[in-house]
């Protein structure tokens, strides 16, 4: 403003314009930190693990990492880990919507509710190593429940039952359906009391209400739930690191196996094209849970 | 009447069957643990031996644990200096400066969720050769650079939840108009009103680095997670005795973060599953910081009061 003595007059609106477009120009510089370190931390190790799933050792184009990811065995391995998804994830998806259904009865500031979220929210996270203990302590050799069932029962549950898939299913829903309270609860919560008046003063009743009004509003965000626990299932690793060794039963440990496997000539891209494969199932579901969220949002968003 | 009355009763028989079950399902694997922890497996002797062994510096077996645990410690504490650093200018300048590449921002922070660590850690491992041979070591902190990665969809939708909450426009642009500096309006004017989000972010950044095991086990890094794990092949009470320890610092950790959440929250919500504003999950939901914003110019029209002279372009 000081200098208005010693430039035309016009300077002030010529160089206004300049300045914003100059400004607009470069503001996106502000956000190179953000984009360069997610980019080293991020995109970069996921490029190199679409990349190195067709390459060999000396950087080659080869599919022999992708050959192998297609071999028998590895696709028993790919299906195991899918139908322990699936089952883990309907049955905390239905027992978890059941207590969210409980829990949303509740009044909305109550003790039992914001007890029962926290601990859920815990328990959801809790997944991994300390859960693996935790149902070794309680269905182990010489846990509580086996003792229980040894001592009053007289039934023996069978020594490697928590190595096997079926174990692995029940270690899984300790997870899965706090995870379903947590992720289905809100939209349970954006029912609105309203809807069930009207429906009555139209003279429905309860089936009508969840069949016709409820039902198809929770729809989308049951499924969305569902396929979010699916991932969340797919991509677990410690709880079965923890449980089960020397044994590739699910991807993720055939992932560590190749891993540490390296010196072996062959397996050099086999954990890429594993770690491939698991990105593009993951990524379907996750498409389909955007898809499905889309819909959900336009009824029950805020 | 009659009609809802009936209902309300069989909720309330409903409620306490499925709240019971679910809650004997999630409660006795964890009294097993405890059980675990002080009974002597051969004899079934009870005693708080391995409680007190977990105290006690003499037990080099524990070691693993001890670092792991320092490790950790010192884990979360950068992973959450970096992700508040990076995640807190970006989120700010973007909604003032750049609107458009808001969605990439949050596309990218939201990444993270759908890319399993499992899969992360297979492309990281050479990063992070790159890393220990040419940059720094082979120090199990570093791993808060990968951990960031781990907490940013988590972080994102907390801090992005605080800043819905305030008019940062409006916010910023006063206090620019009175002549603060960026750094002025991002320290003095945006933080003190995102402190709720700010908070929320890193105590969900802290229970996710102390739960993390893949990219621990897989790159080799000593961490809490990975410290139990040993130590449960030495001294498999003490793993357990460790396991529920960490479990009750989380249960703290979030029921501090629901007092946080009612502190923000002033009024009282009415009664029964109406409310239309919940649809954020329990990992997310810093309340509502409008009070706090009512709040916000305040400092920083104070901040510089005789600095209008250079006041600058604001556009």
């Amino acid at each position: 403003m000081t200098a208005l003595s010693d430039a035309p007059a016009h300077a002030p609106q010529q160089d206004d314009p300049a300045r914003v477009s100059r400004g607009r120009r470069f503001a996106w510089l502000g956000s190179v930190p953000f984009f360069l370190y997610t980019g080293i931390f991020l995109l970069l190790p996921t490029l190199l693990v679409v990349i190195g799933a067709f390459r060999d050792r000396n950087g080659n184009f080869s599919l022999a990492g992708i050959n192998l990811v297609f071999s028998q065995q590895t696709l028993q391995i790919f299906w195991t880990t899918t139908y322990l998804s699936l089952i883990t994830a309907a049955i905390g998806a239905v027992v978890g919507a059941l207590a969210s259904y409980a829990l949303a009865t509740s009044p909305e500031g109550s003790v039992l509710r914001r007890v029962y979220t926290a601990l859920c929210s815990v328990l959801a996270q809790f997944g991994g190593v300390m859960l693996a203990f935790a149902f070794i302590a309680l269905i182990g050799r010489n846990g509580t429940l086996s003792r229980l069932m040894r001592d009053v029962f007289e039934t023996q549950i069978p020594g490697g039952f928590l190595s096997s898939v079926p174990g692995l299913v029940l270690v899984y829903c300790y997870f899965q359906i706090p995870l379903m309270v947590i992720v289905f609860l809100p939209a349970l919560d954006g029912l609105r009391q309203q809807w069930r008046e009207a429906n009555e003063s139209f003279g429905g009743g309860t089936w009508t209400y969840w069949t016709k009004i409820a039902g198809p509003l929770l729809a989308p965000s049951f499924f969305g739930s569902f396929l979010l626990l699916f991932a969340n299932a797919f991509s677990a690793y410690a709880t079965a690191a923890a449980l089960i060794s020397q044994q590739n039963i699910i991807v993720p440990m055939a992932i560590e196996g190749a891993l540490r496997n390296e010196n072996n000539p062959g397996m050099d891209s086999y954990a890429q094209a594993l770690a491939l494969g698991m990105i593009v199932v993951v990524a379907i579901v996750m498409i389909a849970y955007a898809l499905l969220q889309k819909r959900t949002s336009r009824w029950l968003g805020a | 009447m009659k009609r809802s009355e009936k209902r309300a009763r069989n909720q309330r028989i409903f409620r306490l069957i499925v709240l019971g079950l679910v809650l004997i399902f999630m409660l006795y694997p964890l009294y097993a643990l405890f059980e675990f922890s002080i009974r002597f497996p051969l004899t079934g002797a009870y005693d708080w031996s391995s409680w007190t062994r977990l105290v006690d510096g003499s037990q080099s077996r524990l070691e693993p644990l001890r670092n792991g645990f320092v490790n950790s410690l010192v884990i979360a504490l950068i992973t959450v200096a970096i992700m508040l650093v990076l995640l807190i200018p970006t989120m700010v300048w973007v909604r003032l400066r750049v609107p458009r590449i808001k969605r990439w921002v949050e596309f990218i922070c939201l990444l993270p969720l759908t890319i399993p660590a499992v899969v992360l850690v297979v492309g990281l491992a050479p990063v992070y050769r790159f890393i220990a041979i040419y940059v720094l070591d082979t120090n199990a902190i570093w791993l808060s650079f990968a951990y960031v990665i781990l907490v940013l969809p988590f972080s994102y939708r907390a801090l992005d939840a605080g800043l819905s909450a305030i008019d940062v426009k409006t916010l910023s642009e006063t206090a620019r108009s009175f002549g603060a500096s960026w750094f002025t309006v991002l320290w003095r004017v945006i933080l003190p009103n995102i402190r709720t989000a700010i908070a929320s972010a890193s105590f969900i950044a802290v229970a996710v680095v102390l739960g993390e095991f893949t990219i621990a086990r897989l790159l080799n890094r000593e961490t809490l997670q990975t410290g139990v794990f040993l130590v449960n092949q030495a001294d498999p009470q003490v793993a357990a005795a460790v396991s529920l320890l960490v479990l009750i610092f989380g249960v703290v950790l979030l029921v501090g973060l629901g007092l946080l959440d009612r502190g923000g929250r002033r009024t009282s919500r009415p009664a029964v599953g109406d409310s239309a504003s919940s649809t954020t999950t329990q990992l997310t939901n810093p309340a509502s910081l409008t009070d706090s914003a009512l709040t916000g110019p305040a400092p920083a029209a104070s901040a510089k009061p005789s600095s209008l002279a250079q006041q600058k372009d604001l556009s």
